[in-house]
């Protein structure tokens, strides 16, 4: 049994974890990217997420990450989604989860921060703020008509 | 200046329609059911207006001048338009309890079982990650109780890792006496209450 989870586990060959991870890309199909540090790196799945990193998924792409609050978002094609803000305290509870959605689908499930505080979770969009107080949710953010391609 | 910023983006686009500030997309937000058929709630702020979403397929949406307005979407246009990304959300963590035999570093019978149902979740998932997340019962004092628990989840992570889980994919969780499994006073002795919990994800 030992060996077959050596393998198992092997092949989600994810990069080694640190402290400042803050959830797992668990689903990536299609053109998935992160943008990190002003890089952008293919998405994969078992690859750690951080505070800032930004998702961007082309015309066939979509991506899940499970947060460690166990909070689950994903994002469907031609999307832009950025996370800038996320503490969780394994302990307590407490946290606060911000990101923006600049363009495109997203569906999101809440975690243990917004069972132990409502509303703890957060997205923006170009004209709202939407505050979660439980569970599951959809948002679709379409690009402007007249306006030029930007995200 | 923003004038002519903005009579400069018009005549570029070729745009005939006289607009006061940059447009935006529409916008739509929309409250489902669980799998359990649980409904949450959502609250919506866009400028000065506010929308709670706390039916199943409660939605608001944005118009492209921004001004926003209650909605209500089908499970069918809930399929056709967020079907692919609502595909693309992980997998619900499993969650899995354990108990130690009393005053020993060794699990109950019962336990050892469960853990195998552990080890064949892992299986189920791509990139599979554990968080063992210690429990105490209402004994002692709100520190003593987070360090004990953590001491506990620590343990059994320890265990995972000799059976073969690589260490950077399970972390360890203390949660004290927050989470009661059976609720008691406080400073009352519960086995049931003195657990580990085993989150996969």
């Amino acid at each position: 049994m030992r060996k077959s989870w050596i393998l198992v586990l092997a092949l989600a060959a994810a990069a080694p974890a640190v402290a400042s991870d803050i959830g797992q890309v668990k689903v990536a199909k299609g053109a998935v990217q992160v943008e990190r540090e002003g890089k952008r790196v293919a998405a994969t799945v078992g690859m750690p997420v951080r505070t800032a990193d930004v998702l961007v998924t082309g015309a066939d792409g979509s991506a899940g990450i499970t947060f460690s609050d166990n909070s689950l978002v994903s994002v469907g094609p031609n999307s832009v989604f950025a996370i800038d803000k996320y503490r969780f305290d394994s302990t307590t509870h407490a946290g606060e989860f911000e990101g923006s959605l600049r363009k495109g689908k997203l569906a999101a499930v809440s975690g243990k921060m917004v069972k132990q505080t409502p509303e703890s979770m957060r997205i923006r969009t170009p004209s709202s703020v939407m505050a979660v107080r439980g569970t599951e949710l959809v948002v679709e953010v379409k690009e402007p008509a007249a306006a030029p391609a930007t995200r | 200046m923003r004038l002519a910023a903005a009579a400069l983006v018009l005549a570029a686009a070729g745009c005939a329609e006289p607009v006061a500030r940059a447009p935006v997309g529409p916008e739509l937000f929309a409250v489902i059911p669980g799998p359990d058929g649980h409904v949450g709630a959502i609250v919506v702020r866009s400028g000065g207006t506010e929308g709670t979403l706390d039916r199943a397929y409660a939605a608001r949406r944005i118009a492209a001048d921004g001004t926003a307005g209650p909605a209500t979407l089908s499970p069918e246009e809930v399929r056709r338009e967020f079907g692919g990304t609502l595909e693309a959300l992980p997998g619900r963590p499993a969650s899995f309890t354990l108990y130690f035999l009393e005053g020993k570093d060794e699990l109950t019978p019962a336990s050892r079982v469960e853990l195998e149902k552990v080890f064949a979740e892992l299986k189920r998932r791509p990139a599979p990650d554990i968080v063992v997340i210690g429990h105490t019962d209402t004994v002692g004092n709100l520190a003593f109780n987070d360090k004990l628990s953590l001491a506990r989840a620590q343990r059994l992570r320890e265990m995972m890792i000799e059976l073969g889980i690589p260490s950077e994919r399970i972390q360890a969780a203390g949660r004290g006496k927050r989470e009661l499994l059976v609720a008691t006073d406080d400073n009352t002795p519960e086995p049931r209450n003195r657990r580990v919990e085993i989150s996969v994800r």
